[in-house]
């Protein structure tokens, strides 16, 4: 009765040879394709490097008036303007002005990858129900799947470094906007597309006239979880080599340098909370009409 | 009388994945109950014929589920319908393509919906113009027509307010007013005033036919409201389980409703006010005073009381007699039959 206390599996020199079999064809193919896969990620590296190098090569009061300005014209709160200005300083008095610079050139560009490929994915989920039901599970997959195990994959094929890291946040971040524009576009109210319709609009007048803005406080609820989601990845991208306030928390967790975590964590959370409210607000104000605020 | 603007004929509209497959069996009487019970397809119109008269407002009547509102989308094909033919002008809506019936709709048709369904986003100004805006017009041009409207309505100095800001009845007039601005020959009201106070209704019935009398537009409108549909309409249809049961003007319908279920429906009404004096002439005439063919049966009866022979004449809107009228014909329309009483009930 051995065969009941025992599932039956494959034997393990078949699974050893399995393993090896696709091991080693990935890794052929890797090194086969590895350089020119590398070649078609190359302008996102260069314009990664040159956002990094201009975010630490512009003066700091100058950064300080941007953010002043992005946080104030996001929130059209002074006091979150303020507070932002007020965390950058600290932040840089605390001697971690460049890492933060390198981390949010990374999350920046991450999430306009997020925005320019999740949107349109989002768009057509909502158009088609096939697409919906071939990407949500993919959707779940990538958001469940341990994030070390495509890690791996990737670094396989293309090393070490910036986008390797790129890659991995996006694809940790992007579920969130490619749900919530398919989620926001379908919530449109059918009686309004329906008059759409009855006046004669074409799909493409539909989308973007009645639709998108419609469903524009779900797509930046979207954003804001892809940012959050961006910058909770920081450490772990750090670990394939990207730079920025990820690899001091990496170093500390190492060595068991409990300021140096401290510091550098408390840093990513201030940058999540400016990020966070800024966007929020930003996204609040785009339902304004809802409530006819605007009009007084 | 005038010509038809809008014809259809033999329509059926089966709900369900395989509609097509049970029209034959419909069309040999299985009923609604049947289909539903048996197959799980809904029976939503059932051979419906109608033709509507250019110019004229036709109300299409019937209590909720009756498929009235499924009937007037079928005018623009926002829904298909499973067999059957619709022409509007001598032309076949069914065998447009998806082009042709874009722009059938943009130049042919505008719609007022129960719920507005104006775009939230949208000032009052750009709702108004969006019919315009999306044919392209220029945007100047189309600024202008929809203010025009926008004042037609009564709504200047609202042009940039948003629908939240509004009330139903205000919302309402902007949902005309876009209707209006496209000038589209045919004017489909989806219970356009059914979400509306009765007070602001009887407003915007009044805005309605105010309108009507300079645009003439073929109007089809859909009401569950009987007051409204005597009161707006030139012709009515109504529609009980996905059937016309009866179609004719107001007068016809009070005087002689075709069934019980209709004499049930009108049985609340003022007939006073509703039944004019035409419906109850008599060949012959008289040397009494002259009564308007359309004067109501309440101004009639004083007007009879005190002739000397309780008798007047009738004459048509140019002033030529054409019969007379009596004071127990009066008093006897007055009563409503009330054979159903006694009658079985329908179902």
């Amino acid at each position: 009765m051995d065969w009941l206390a025992e599932f039956p599996s494959l034997g393990k020199r078949d699974l050893r040879d399995l393993k090896k079999g696709i091991d080693g064809s990935f890794r052929e193919w890797s090194r086969s394709n590895g350089d020119a896969i590398e070649a078609f990620f190359d302008p996102l590296y260069f314009f990664l490097v040159w956002l990094e190098k201009l975010l630490i090569a512009t003066p700091w009061p100058i950064i300080l008036i941007i953010v002043a300005g992005l946080a104030y014209l996001g929130s059209r709160s002074w006091k979150l303007a303020l507070g932002s200005v007020v965390s950058f300083m600290l932040i840089g008095y605390f001697g971690m002005w460049k890492d933060m610079m390198a981390t949010i050139s990374l999350i920046s560009v991450s999430t306009l990858i997020c925005i320019a490929v999740g949107i349109p994915i989002g768009i057509l989920m909502s158009r088609y129900d096939r697409v919906q039901s071939a990407i949500t599970p993919i959707l779940d997959l990538m958001q469940t799947i341990p994030i070390f195990v495509y890690l791996l994959p990737v670094v396989m094929l293309l090393g070490i470094g910036r986008v390797p890291g790129l890659i991995a946040v996006c694809v940790y971040a992007i579920p969130p906007i490619i749900r919530l524009t398919n989620l926001g576009i379908r919530l449109v109210d059918k009686e309004i597309l329906e008059a759409a319709d009855a006046f004669g609009s074409s799909y493409r007048q539909k989308l973007f006239s009645v639709q998108i803005p419609l469903a524009l406080p779900n797509i930046f609820a979207g954003v804001n979880q892809t940012i959050m989601m961006a910058l909770a990845m920081v450490v772990i991208a750090s670990m394939i080599g990207v730079k920025g306030l990820g690899m001091p928390v990496l170093q500390a967790v190492q060595n068991q340098y409990l300021t140096l975590g401290l510091m550098n964590g408390l840093a990513i959370v201030a940058l999540a909370i400016i990020f966070d409210r800024v966007s929020q607000r930003y996204g609040q104000r785009l339902q304004a009409h809802r409530y006819g605020k605007e009009h007084e | 009388m005038s010509k038809t603007k809008l014809k259809i004929e033999n329509l059926y509209k089966i709900f369900g994945p395989r509609g097509k497959s049970f029209i034959d069996p419909v069309k040999n009487g299985m009923s609604k109950q049947e289909l539903l019970d048996n197959h799980s397809h809904v029976l939503g119109l059932n051979n419906i014929n109608l033709d509507i008269p250019e110019q004229r407002i036709q109300v299409i009547m019937g209590l909720s589920g009756s498929g009235k509102s499924t009937l007037i989308r079928h005018i623009n094909r926002l829904i298909e319908p499973t067999a059957g033919a619709i022409t509007v002008d001598d032309e076949d809506i069914l065998s447009m393509s998806q082009l042709q019936l874009r722009e059938f709709r943009r130049k042919k048709t505008s719609m007022v919906f129960q719920k507005f369904a104006l775009l939230p986003h949208k000032t009052v100004a750009q709702n108004v113009a969006y019919g315009l805006t999306i044919q392209g017009e220029q945007e100047s041009i189309a600024k202008e027509k929809s203010h025009k409207w926008i004042e037609s309505v009564g709504l200047s100095g609202f042009e940039e307010r948003y629908p939240a800001q509004l009330s139903g009845g205000m919302q309402q007039r902007v949902g005309l007013a876009r209707a209006l601005a496209t000038d589209a020959p045919i004017l489909l009201m989806d219970e356009a005033f059914s979400a509306l106070d009765p007070l602001i209704r009887t407003d915007m019935q009044n805005i309605l036919l105010e309108l009507q009398k300079d645009l003439h537009k073929t109007i089809i409108f859909i009401t569950h409201d009987l007051d409204e549909a005597l009161r707006i309409g030139d012709n009515i249809a109504i529609l009980r389980d996905g059937k016309i049961i009866q179609k004719g003007d107001p007068q016809q319908i009070i005087m002689k409703p075709a069934d019980d279920y209709i004499s049930d429906f009108i049985k609340d009404i003022n007939r006073g006010k509703v039944i004019e004096v035409k419906s109850i002439m008599q060949k012959g005439s008289s040397k009494g005073t002259s009564l308007d063919s359309s004067c109501s049966l309440e101004d009639a009866l004083k007007v009879l009381n005190n002739e000397k022979n309780n008798e007047c004449s009738v004459v048509d809107d140019k002033g030529k007699k054409i019969g007379k009228v009596t004071l127990d014909a009066a008093i006897g329309a007055l009563f409503r039959e009330k054979a159903s009483r006694n009658k079985e009930k329908y179902k």
